[in-house]
C-alpha cells in the first residue's frame, strides 16, 4: 500500500472510531438521551468499547480466512480507540454514576462480579495500550511482544462476561456479541493448530529425508 | 389509523380544560392534553382523554412529579419488549377497548366486569406514589384509581382465600414481544402472571389504576387496568390485567419462574437486601443526577411495615 494510501485510510478509521462520540456529543446537545442519561451515557460507551475490542480481534481471523492482510495495519489504532472509549466508559462510572462515592465502588467492585470482571478487562488493557509503541515492540522483541498481546482475547472473554452477567433476562445483545467472540477465538485456535501441525510435519519431514 | 368509537365518557365527565390547567402546573401533562380538545376525544382511542378525579391529600409525596415524557418512554413493560423504548414504540397496538376482567376463584360472587363499568364501581382519586424500579431507578407519579380492595370486598372473598393472582392480557397481536422469537425465544413465560398476599392486596395503598397525570391510563404504562403496589419492586404492579384470582396458594409469578433467585414473591423494597447482581442501597432518581439513598418499604414502612412483623426480609425477598 502506498504511503498516501495509509494516511487516508487511517484517517478515515479515526473519523469513523470518533463518530459514536460525535453522535453522543449531538444527542446529548439536542436532549435526546433518553429519560436516564447517565445510564444512557454509560451503555452507548460499553458497546462501542465491545465493538471496537471485537473490531480489532477480528483482524487476525480475516487474515487467516480470507488472506488479506492490509488490516493489520489498523490493529494498533483499533485496539488503543477501544481502550480509549473503555477509559471513557469507567469514567462515566467513577464521575457520573457513583460521583466519587470510593466506599460504594469499592464494595461494588468486590460485591458485583459484573464489576469485578469489567474491572479486570480494563487492567488488563493497560499493560497492552502501554506496549503499543513500536520502541516498546522493538524493546520487548517481538516474540514476547506477541505473547503479551494474546492477552486482548482474555480481555475478550472478561467482556463478554461483563455483558452477559449485567445484561437482564431476554436481551439477546449479549450472547451475539459473545458467540461473535467465540467464532473469532475458534478460527484462532483453528489456526494455530493447524500451524502447529505443519511445523511438525516440516521438522518430521527434515529429520526423515531418506525415506523416497 | 382512527376507528370511530363511542365516546368513552360522557360530556359531564370530562374535566373542562381551561380548569384543569389552571388546577396545576404539570405542564407537559398539560401540553399533552391541548392536543386531546374534547371533540376529537370522542373518536380517538381513550389513552390520553383527560380523566376526572379528586385529589387525595392522604397520599401525596413531596418530591416534584417526574416529567410526563419520562414516565411515558422509559417504561419497563417486557410484552412490548425488553427496552425501555419498546412500550413507548409499540404502544399502539395494544387495543384497550373493548376490554373485560375477570374476578373470580375463592369468592362468593365472581363476576367478569368491563372495565369502563369498573371506572364507575368507586370515586376515581388521585394519588402521588413513588415508583422504585428493581433496576435502581425511581420516579413520582400521580396515578389515578381506587383501592384494589373496593372491588374485592364486591366479590367477596371466602375464607380460602389467601392471595390474589393477577394476570395480563395474552394476545400476540397486540403485544408484539410475546410472538415466538428465533429458535423459539421468548424474555418470559407468558401470560405475565403477578400475585400478592391478600391482605397486601386489601391494603388501603394498593391502588387499581385506570389513569396517571390527569389522563387515561396510557397503553404503555398498563392500559386499561392495572395495580399499582407502591412498596415493592415495580415488576410486582401487573399491567394491563385481564383476570383477578383469588386463590389458596401462593402464585407462581413470572419472575421467580423466570429467575427464582433474583426476583422473590415479595420484592418489598429493600435497602438492605441487595439484588443479587447490584445494590439496592441507593436509586436514580430519573431527572435528578446525584443518587439518592433507598427508603425501607420506598417510603411507605410507617403504612406496612406490620404487614411483615417477624418476618425474616432476607429470606422471604
Ligand atoms: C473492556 C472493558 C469493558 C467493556 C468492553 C464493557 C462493555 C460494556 C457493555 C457492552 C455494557 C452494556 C451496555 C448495554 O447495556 O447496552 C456495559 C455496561 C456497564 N459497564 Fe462496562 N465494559 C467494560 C468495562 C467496565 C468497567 C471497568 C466498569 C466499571 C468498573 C464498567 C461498568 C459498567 C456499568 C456500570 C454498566 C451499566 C450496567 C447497567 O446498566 O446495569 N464497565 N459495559
Amino acid at each position: 500500500m502506498s504511503r498516501r494510501a495509509r494516511i487516508l485510510l487511517k484517517s478515515v478509521v479515526w473519523i469513523l472510531c470518533l463518530l459514536p462520540l460525535v453522535v453522543l456529543g449531538y444527542r446529548a446537545a439536542t436532549g435526546d438521551l433518553g429519560a436516564n442519561p447517565i445510564s444512557f451515557v454509560t451503555n452507548w460507551l460499553g458497546q462501542w468499547t465491545f465493538r471496537l475490542l471485537l473490531l480489532t480481534v477480528a483482524l487476525t481471523p480475516i487474515r487467516v480466512l480470507f488472506g488479506i492482510s492490509w488490516p493489520i495495519s489498523l490493529r494498533r489504532l483499533l485496539g488503543l480507540f477501544a481502550f480509549s472509549y473503555a477509559c471513557l466508559h469507567f469514567s462515566i462510572w467513577i464521575l457520573v454514576d457513583h460521583f466519587f462515592n470510593w466506599d460504594q465502588m469499592i464494595a461494588d467492585i468486590v460485591k458485583r462480579r459484573y464489576i469485578t470482571v469489567g474491572m479486570l478487562a480494563l487492567t488488563l488493557l493497560v499493560p497492552l495500550a502501554v506496549t503499543s509503541t513500536n520502541a516498546m515492540v522493538r524493546r520487548l522483541g517481538g516474540a514476547a511482544w506477541r505473547r503479551l498481546h494474546r492477552l486482548v482475547y482474555v480481555v475478550g472473554v472478561l467482556a463478554a462476561l461483563h455483558f452477559l452477567w449485567l445484561a437482564k433476562k431476554g436481551r439477546i445483545d449479549p450472547y451475539v456479541y459473545a458467540a461473535i467472540l467465540s467464532l473469532l477465538l475458534g478460527i484462532r485456535l483453528w489456526d494455530a493448530v493447524r500451524r502447529a501441525l505443519r511445523k511438525r510435519r516440516h521438522e518430521q519431514a527434515a529429520k526423515e529425508p531418506a525415506l523416497a | 389509523m382512527l376507528i370511530k368509537r363511542a365516546p368513552m365518557f360522557k360530556a359531564s365527565e370530562i374535566t373542562d380544560l381551561k380548569l384543569y390547567c389552571n388546577r396545576r402546573e404539570f405542564m407537559v401533562g398539560a401540553a399533552a392534553l391541548a392536543l386531546f380538545p374534547t371533540v376529537a376525544a370522542a373518536t380517538s382511542t381513550p389513552s390520553g382523554q383527560p380523566l376526572k378525579a379528586t385529589r387525595n391529600p392522604a397520599f401525596n409525596n413531596s418530591d416534584a412529579a417526574t416529567k410526563f415524557e419520562s414516565a411515558t418512554t422509559y417504561n419497563n413493560f417486557y410484552e412490548f419488549g425488553v427496552n425501555k423504548e419498546d412500550p413507548a414504540r409499540l404502544a399502539h397496538t395494544l387495543r384497550p377497548r373493548p376490554w373485560t376482567v375477570q374476578v373470580d376463584g375463592h369468592v362468593a360472587k365472581p363476576k367478569t366486569y368491563d372495565v369502563n363499568d369498573l371506572l364507575r364501581l368507586s370515586p376515581l382519586e388521585e394519588r402521588v406514589y413513588a415508583l422504585r424500579c428493581v433496576e435502581g431507578w425511581s420516579m413520582v407519579i400521580p396515578w389515578i384509581g381506587f383501592p384494589l380492595a373496593s372491588l374485592l370486598k364486591r366479590v367477596e372473598p371466602t375464607g380460602q382465600a389467601k392471595f390474589v393472582e393477577f394476570t395480563t392480557l395474552l394476545d400476540p397481536e397486540q403485544f408484539p414481544a410475546q410472538r415466538k422469537g428465533l429458535l423459539n425465544f421468548s424474555s418470559l413465560d407468558w401470560p405475565y402472571v403477578e400475585g400478592l398476599r391478600l391482605d397486601e392486596a386489601m391494603h388501603p395503598l394498593t391502588l387499581l389504576t385506570v389513569g396517571m397525570y390527569g389522563q387515561v391510563l396510557p397503553n404503555q404504562n398498563g392500559a386499561p387496568i392495572r395495580v399499582v403496589v407502591p412498596w415493592k419492586y415495580g415488576f410486582k404492579s401487573a399491567k394491563s390485567i385481564v383476570r383477578i384470582r383469588l386463590v389458596s396458594d401462593q402464585p407462581k409469578t413470572a419472575w421467580e419462574k423466570a429467575q427464582p433467585q433474583e426476583y422473590g414473591f415479595y420484592s418489598n423494597v429493600n435497602p438492605m437486601v441487595d439484588h443479587p447482581r447490584w445494590s439496592q442501597a441507593s436509586e436514580r432518581r430519573i431527572g435528578e443526577f446525584l443518587r439518592r439513598k433507598t427508603p425501607m418499604f420506598n417510603g411507605y414502612a410507617d403504612q406496612v411495615g406490620s404487614l411483615y412483623a417477624g418476618m425474616d426480609l432476607r429470606k422471604y425477598f
